[in-house]
């Protein structure tokens, strides 16, 4: 090598390549801050040190573990090719450079990722399998509750009063005003565009036959079994969700009482009680709000309205609404609580479980309608 | 009598008072803590020796006083500098708070990516070093907190309470849950990292063994203020009942915490 070559790289580091090994000051604060920008320079330094490099530290002014972990990189870095020597280390940063001692060897900071081929037929796999497993978990989770529900008929004292009313209050009252305000609208929105409808053909006082059996017979029930599930269904997986996240589920099983009887029964109960109510009050108020609606557009009088009502509707068409809503019930809070207490580990999972009893109980709800309403049909009610 | 110690003051709490609805939990308390000590706060269940920890990270706001951290006055910074101030604590909760989406490196990551803008294998470097400096094995690492133990979350944590190189620890019941030989590793740990580092730590603690160990100074919190703040040895001599019957019964003795009275086989005198 032929004469002193001096090399300021950056705030932080200055070369010396005069002789074979390179004489590297570090210079400035070698903290958490600059530890960006040391590590970009390291890396251009890094290729003028290839026969070794002597790092002097005597000019470092702050450092911190972060700095000193940088130091250890670097001189990693330059070992792998040839030796590095650290020098002038100052007293106040020995302990810091003691305590990182070294480069911690690389391991692995996530867990393996499969490539996204294969990751794409095991998540069709497993969703596949899930779905089946949960399909007989489900079933077997509804038999369980069913059983215990019978049993309680000829036990009456398994039932708790308190819960129950408690339940009634969040699950039924609390759920009125939602309930009511969506029912009102549509059923106002219902006559509103069928007789816009209708009008064409003259036949604009139809739209009382459509609203009536249109909103009694499916409307009215199915939205307040989706609202409900959607309002109450989650509410209940959170609930169970984080009882079982604190263990207190367990804590319950191991005291002798029955997690069934605690936290579906009266959930259950409740439920089957509120949502028959609910769908009656849905389609009152929906029917309320096509009359209002024939009124303002159609003229139609209230008096007029009910009238006519009272002889196209029959009460079939409302028993073939409110008559589904038990079943809505159960399946509303069998997926709730089921995925309640499914919950397992950490908070990822409660969300997890929450998302997927809202969608399933929904789903859930929407098919048992569309089977009742074939059965209907095909009875003649 | 340690008036002529060093008197660098790094936290700084006047009159301190809060309250949630009507019930007073701190009132008039004045705290200090001087660079580089372990201040071990103890007191009954019910005094508020968590609450105070909040307060003075900010996650509580006091109705009245003042609070200093390096002579900045918190609650009057604006936004920028309250973000850099808050750089220069660690705070180790009581049950960890580790992200549970989230394994160890990555946790350990989180505070690296919110304050900076660095490369994937620096930031890979520094949180694995950061998780063999708190004591865990380097296959730790990738797991879920959900997949650790507790004393191992405890570390876990403590990784990421140091991340940012803070100055000052705040620790809340760092060995509650341990057992006495993590929990003793845990005490070592924590001083080790006070000297190379140059730490404060600030520790709430129950652990009687913790405090005789590894504390500079102890202060008593009850009455709503702080009852005293001084090393332990001057503590344990404090006439009033709370103190006697806590660092005299026989778990204190357990752990070593012996006072002139009962060596000379005196009763201690309650008010």
């Amino acid at each position: 090598m032929s004469g002193s070559e001096h090399v300021t790289i950056s705030p932080f580091i200055s070369v010396e390549t005069s002789d074979a090994t390179a004489m590297v000051k570090l210079l400035g604060d070698w903290i958490l801050d600059n530890a960006g920008q040391i590590d970009r320079d390291m890396h251009q330094v890094a290729v003028l040190c290839q026969g070794g490099a002597i790092l002097d530290c005597s000019e470092i002014q702050e450092l911190d573990t972060a700095g000193a972990l940088l130091v250890r990189r670097y001189a990693q870095t330059v070992e792998s090719a040839a030796p590095a020597i650290l020098t002038g280390v100052l007293a106040r940063h020995k302990n810091l450079l003691d305590v990182v001692s070294a480069c911690p060897p690389p391991a692995p900071t996530q867990p393996d990722h499969d490539p996204w081929y294969i990751a794409v037929l095991y998540e069709m796999g497993e969703s596949a399998f899930s779905f089946f497993r949960s399909a007989k978990n489900l079933l077997g989770f509804i038999g369980l509750v069913l059983s215990r529900l019978f049993g309680a008929l000829f036990e009456p004292s398994r039932i708790r009063l308190v819960p129950l009313v408690h339940q009634l209050e969040v699950v039924g009252l609390k759920a009125m005003g939602i309930v009511g305000l969506i029912s009102f609208l549509i059923g106002a929105v219902m006559v509103n565009q069928g007789a816009v409808q209708l009008a064409k053909f003259g036949a604009d006082i139809f739209v009382i036959d459509m609203l009536g059996i249109s909103h009694l017979r499916e409307l009215g029930i199915l939205l307040t079994a989706i609202i409900v599930a959607g309002r109450s269904g989650s509410s209940f997986t959170a609930q169970i969700g984080s009882m079982r996240l604190n263990e207190e589920v367990d804590a319950m099983s191991t005291l002798g009482m029955n997690t069934l009887d605690i936290l579906v029964l009266p959930r259950l109960l409740a439920m089957l009680i509120a949502l028959p109510l609910l769908g009656f009050y849905a389609d009152v108020l929906g029917v309320f709000g096509g009359i209002m609606m024939a009124w303002f557009q159609l003229d139609i009088t209230p008096a007029n309205f009910i009238v006519y009502f009272r002889d196209v509707v029959s009460l079939d068409h409302f028993l073939a609404g409110i008559l589904k809503a038990p079943f809505f019930a159960i399946v509303i809070v069998v997926s709730g609580c089921y995925h309640g207490l499914s919950v397992s580990g950490s908070a990822a999972s409660l969300g997890i479980r929450t998302t997927r009893s809202v969608v399933q109980s929904i789903f859930l709800v929407i098919v048992l309608d569309a089977f009742f309403a074939v059965f209907f049909t095909s009875i003649g009610l | 009598m340690n008036n002529d110690r060093n008197k660098n003051i790094v936290i700084k709490v006047r009159g301190l008072k809060t309250e949630f609805g009507d019930h007073v939990i701190h009132n008039g308390l004045d705290l200090d803590v001087y660079r580089g000590e372990i201040l071990g706060i103890v007191g009954g269940s019910g005094t508020g020796k968590s609450v105070l920890l909040k307060t003075i990270v900010g996650l509580n706001k006091q109705s009245e006083g003042s609070i200093e951290v390096n002579g900045r006055i918190q609650g009057t910074m604006t936004d920028e500098e309250d973000r850099k101030s808050r750089r220069e604590w660690g705070v180790l909760f009581q049950d960890g708070a580790l992200f549970t989406s989230l394994t160890v490196a990555q946790n350990v990551q989180v505070p690296l990516r919110e304050h900076f803008d660095l490369p994937p294998d620096l930031m890979d470097c520094l949180s694995l070093n950061k998780i063999t400096m708190a004591g865990l094995p380097l296959d730790a690492a990738c797991k879920f907190p959900s997949d650790l133990s507790g004393g191992m979350r405890k570390r876990a944590a403590l990784a990421r309470a140091l991340s940012l190189d803070p100055h000052i620890l705040f620790l809340d019941e760092p060995t509650a849950g341990l057992d006495p030989i993590g929990a003793s590793a845990f005490d070592a740990l924590v001083m080790e990292l006070r000297d190379s580092l140059g730490l404060t730590v600030f520790l709430v603690t129950h652990d009687l063994d913790t405090l005789s160990r590894t504390c500079d100074r102890v202060a008593v919190l009850g009455e709503q203020k702080i009852l005293i703040n001084a090393p332990l040895s001057e503590v344990v001599e404090l006439d009033h009942p709370w103190v006697q019957d806590y660092f005299k019964g026989p778990r204190a003795r357990a752990a070593g915490i012996k006072s002139k009275n009962v060596e000379n086989g005196m009763q201690p005198v309650l008010a």
